[in-house]
Order: C-alpha cells, then sequence, then structure tokens
C-alpha cells in the first residue's frame, strides 16, 4: 500500500510517500528543501497562496523522490486540523482532487496526535500507550495518548506557546528569527543562572498547564523596563544577550520537564513522546534524556527533521486505511484545536 | 475623539476592563490592540472573550496561525497580525467577513494591518508602565464607538 500523505496547516507545505510497513520512500519539506529556490525562498510563509504554489512541485518532486507515479497510489492522506483555514484549505483541496481523480480512499489526519506519531515513525517501535508533549510554535500541550488517535488532553498552555515564546524574546533581543536556533545559539555562551527569570504554574502540582506570557514579559523588563520600547535600537552587549537566552532558555525547559516528569507520574504511564518544533532544542533535548532516564522512563524524541512540520508524520493514517477506514469526500477543515475537557489522569 | 484612559494596577484589574468592554461591545464590533511585546493584549482579549461566555481555557495566542475562533454568547474571532508582512497577507484571510458578522472580533498588533482594518473602530494602546500595571488608552475611531468610550467613562473605575 502506497499513501500519499500531505501538510499545510501552518506555515510548510509538505508531502510524503509511506507504505503499510511505515516506511519512508519519500518526503519532502518546502521551506527546508535544497530546491527551495524553486518553491520562492526559504523562509516559511503563513500565506495560502504561498501553499498554493507549493503544493503541486512538491507532491511532484515526493512522487519522483519515491520513485512512484501517481497512478501507484493507493490512498491519500491530508491533515485537517488544527491550522490556518486558508492553509488547512490547499491542502484538503488537492487531497481531494487527487482521491477523486485517482479512485482511492481518502483519509484525514490531526496534525497534533501526527506530531507524537513522530516518535512512533523514528523509533520503528510501538510507543503507546505514552504521555505525549507536543511543543512548537502554536502548540504547548500533554496528551494521555491510549492509542495513535485516541488522546486525553491534561494540560496546554494558557497564552502564548512555548515556540511563540522563544521566537518573541529572540526578537526583542535582536538576534532574528527562527527564535528556537538563534536562543539556542545565545545561549551556549551565556550563563543560565545570571537572571531569576518566573517558572509560572510549576510548583503547582494539581495543574499540567503552562503559561510563558509572564516570562516573555520578565525578560522585556530585565531590557527595557516599562514604558515603550523601540527593541530594534537597543543594541544589547552580546554578554547580556547570551546571558538572557540562557536563562530563558532554563527557565522554558525547567516548565516542560518539570510538567513531563508530573504527567508520566500522575498517568502512570512510562513512555514520553515529544514532538513539534521546539523538540528541536538542543537543551531541552538534553534535559530530557537526562532526567527522564534518571526516573526509570522512556523518552521518545525524533530527530529534528521529524520534529518540525512535516509529511512523515501523515503516516498515523496507515492504520485506519489497513483497517479498511476512510473519509468522505465532503470531509471539511477544523481550524480550531479540539479541545476536551481536561479530566483528572 | 472620544476617549478613555484607564490604569490598572494588575491582572484581575485588566480582567475587569475586560469584562466592562465586553458589556458595551455590540454585534459587529471590531477592536484594534496596539501595544509592544508584553504589553498585555492577550491577557486584554482573553478577559473580553471570558465576558462573552468563552471557556478560558481556549483563549490563547494566536500569533503562530493569526487567528483563532472562539464560541460563547457571542462569537469571538482572535487575529493576531504579528507575523504578517504585508497587507496582501493579511487581506487573503478574508478579514472583512469577519469585521461584517455578527460577533466581535479582536486584531492584536492592528498597527501593522491599520489600512486593512474598517473605518470604524475602537483602539485600544496598552502601555507597560510597571511589572503588572499598565495604561489602556481607549479611542472611539467613528460616531459608531463613542458610545463604547461613554459607557467606559460612566464606569466609575476609581470609586471601586
Amino acid at each position: 500500500m502506497l499513501v500519499l500523505t500531505l501538510e499545510t496547516t501552518c506555515d510548510e507545505t509538505a508531502a510524503a510517500v509511506v507504505n503499510e510497513r511505515l516506511e519512508v520512500l519519500g518526503a519532502v519539506v518546502a521551506s527546508q528543501d535544497h530546491l527551495h529556490r524553486r518553491f520562492g525562498g526559504v523562509v516559511p510563509e503563513v500565506a495560502s497562496r504561498a501553499h498554493v504554489e507549493r503544493i503541486l512541485p512538491v507532491i511532484d518532486e515526493t512522487l519522483k523522490r519515491a520513485g512512484v507515479k501517481l497512478a501507484d497510489l493507493n490512498a491519500v492522506a491530508v491533515a485537517t486540523s488544527p491550522g490556518l483555514a486558508g492553509s488547512l484549505l490547499v491542502g484538503l483541496v488537492a487531497a481531494k482532487t487527487l482521491a477523486l481523480a485517482l479512485d482511492i480512499p481518502l483519509v484525514a489526519v490531526d496534525h497534533v496526535q501526527a506530531h507524537v506519531f513522530a516518535c512512533r515513525m523514528a523509533a520503528g517501535r510501538e510507543v503507546f500507550p505514552c504521555v505525549g508533549l507536543v511543543v512548537s510554535g502554536g502548540h504547548t500541550s500533554l496528551f494521555r495518548c491510549r492509542t495513535s488517535t485516541d488522546f486525553t488532553l491534561l494540560g496546554s498552555t494558557i497564552d502564548d506557546a512555548a515556540g511563540e515564546a522563544f521566537d518573541k524574546v529572540a526578537s526583542m533581543l535582536g538576534i532574528g528569527y527562527p527564535g528556537g536556533p538563534k536562543i539556542q545559539k545565545a545561549a551556549a555562551a551565556g550563563n543560565a543562572k545570571a537572571y531569576r527569570l518566573p517558572r509560572a504554574l510549576l510548583d503547582d502540582p494539581t495543574r499540567l498547564d503552562f503559561s510563558f506570557s509572564g516570562l516573555k514579559t520578565a525578560v522585556r523588563y530585565q531590557i527595557a523596563g516599562p514604558g515603550k520600547a523601540d527593541f530594534a535600537n537597543l543594541h544589547l552587549p552580546e554578554q547580556q544577550v547570551a546571558d538572557l537566552a540562557a536563562s530563558f532558555q532554563e527557565a522554558v525547559v525547567d516548565c516542560l520537564v518539570a510538567k513531563s516528569i508530573l504527567a508520566l507520574e500522575q498517568t502512570g504511564l512510562t513512555r514520553l513522546c515529544v514532538g513539534g518544533g521546539v523538540a528541536a532544542n538542543a537543551r531541552l533535548r538534553e534535559r530530557l534524556e537526562q532526567e527522564i532516564a534518571e526516573r526509570g522512563f522512556e523518552l521518545f524524541i525524533p530527530p529534528l527533521s521529524l520534529c518540525t512540520d512535516n509529511a512523515v508524520m501523515g503516516a498515523i493514517a496507515v492504520d485506519r486505511l489497513l483497517a479498511g477506514g476512510s473519509d468522505p469526500l465532503d470531509l471539511d477543515i477544523t481550524p480550531g484545536l479540539v479541545r476536551r475537557t481536561a479530566v483528572s489522569p | 475623539m472620544a476617549e478613555f484612559i484607564h490604569r490598572s494596577f494588575d491582572e484581575a484589574a485588566t480582567a475587569r476592563l475586560g469584562a466592562a468592554l465586553a458589556e458595551l461591545l455590540s454585534a459587529g464590533s471590531v477592536v484594534a490592540l496596539i501595544g509592544t511585546l508584553g504589553a498585555g493584549k492577550t491577557r486584554l482579549v482573553q478577559g473580553i472573550a471570558v465576558a462573552l461566555g468563552v471557556d478560558p481555557g481556549d483563549v490563547v495566542s494566536p500569533t503562530y496561525v493569526i487567528l483563532h475562533e472562539y464560541r460563547g454568547r457571542r462569537r469571538v474571532f482572535h487575529f493576531d497580525a504579528y507575523r504578517i508582512k504585508d497587507d496582501d497577507e493579511f487581506l487573503e484571510l478574508g478579514p472583512d467577513e469577519y469585521f461584517e458578522s455578527d460577533g466581535v472580533t479582536l486584531v492584536e498588533w492592528a498597527d501593522r494591518v491599520e489600512r486593512c482594518l474598517p473605518r470604524e473602530r475602537l483602539e485600544i494602546r496598552i502601555d507597560a508602565t510597571g511589572a503588572e500595571s499598565r495604561e489602556f488608552r481607549i479611542a472611539a475611531i467613528g460616531q459608531k464607538y463613542v458610545a463604547v468610550v461613554d459607557g467606559l467613562n460612566r464606569f466609575g473605575w476609581e470609586k471601586k
């Protein structure tokens, strides 16, 4: 069975071809690809017009790399939730068109569940049941994952996502975009204990939620104080930038690690699967590897290319297809995060 | 220009301002929020949306996906133009459909897409004056919003 998977939930246009053994035959992510010039630049764009321009070249290139023709495909899977409506629609329309033209099944994929499934793809073995931590520019959530598609929300950010905080703090420090890699690089020369920054909700064992808005504001106060600040013209000393970057990064990592461990303890689960762009952060990976192992839990964290948005994780659709499942051609997008009321674990 | 200036000294006071605004904003209102990183734009949106019956857990920063839609007593559309590069990119989202709906539309980083906003709108400029204290300058742009500003002025904040 050959499945084409499409991902256009936010900035990235991506496609992959996977088979029933979850092997990846070919995969392309537009912004990360050496062919990016063909797709009009390296910087991902939120605009749906960018997805429109990229989706067909990305599918073509994916099929070419996989060495398969359109007619060889047995199914098409597409991320339909959550994300930006216009962007989601581009992927969905492409998927429906292929499903109709090739007369093959169409399957909807939940982007957040797919991020956890990236751990399954990377591990090459079963990872469920597990606690799933999805941490990216748009999400910071902990789930109890019974199976690849049966998730219960345990907690999530109550304001900014962790990746968003990285981007905004990098902007304040004047070190550019994307914030994750820039902060990580600046932090390498910094002292993580130089500044005392808040770790919201860390001491509340009853909650598995996160809050990074106050941390962002605290960094702002360290560099600009009250009132209007033109962050473009601050010209902070290099060591101060490094120390702030390191102190900020450590605060975010402290919260992510502590709540993940708390979620494992509260659910009685033993595996932690981490997905999303922030899972590419070296300090987070280092701390998780150490502290999860120390407690006798098992950590699954994919290689960097499967942390950020990609279509390989769309292989989550394979199980359902093998069971004969599919979605109708009037399938619609669900832009909002489908929340389930947090229940006590 | 009708204007209302409010100083809040903690986040609870910001939430009360949000609740007052929620009472005063009619169907089809558009609110432009302007302020730097960490000013408290999302916090004020949370105050408004929660007072309109939206689940507090649902209201988070839409920076990454640009738009969140919530359902309460009214529909609430929560835009964030932080990552928007140009007017075209914003207009492509079809903002007029939201502005002209029966919901309440709140736009963070509104100064980045000012030319795309309705001619009449409520403009809220937020300045951080201390760690938790904020100054809100709320101005009616257009006749439609004068009643909102008058309503805020009648609220009698300082007596409470």
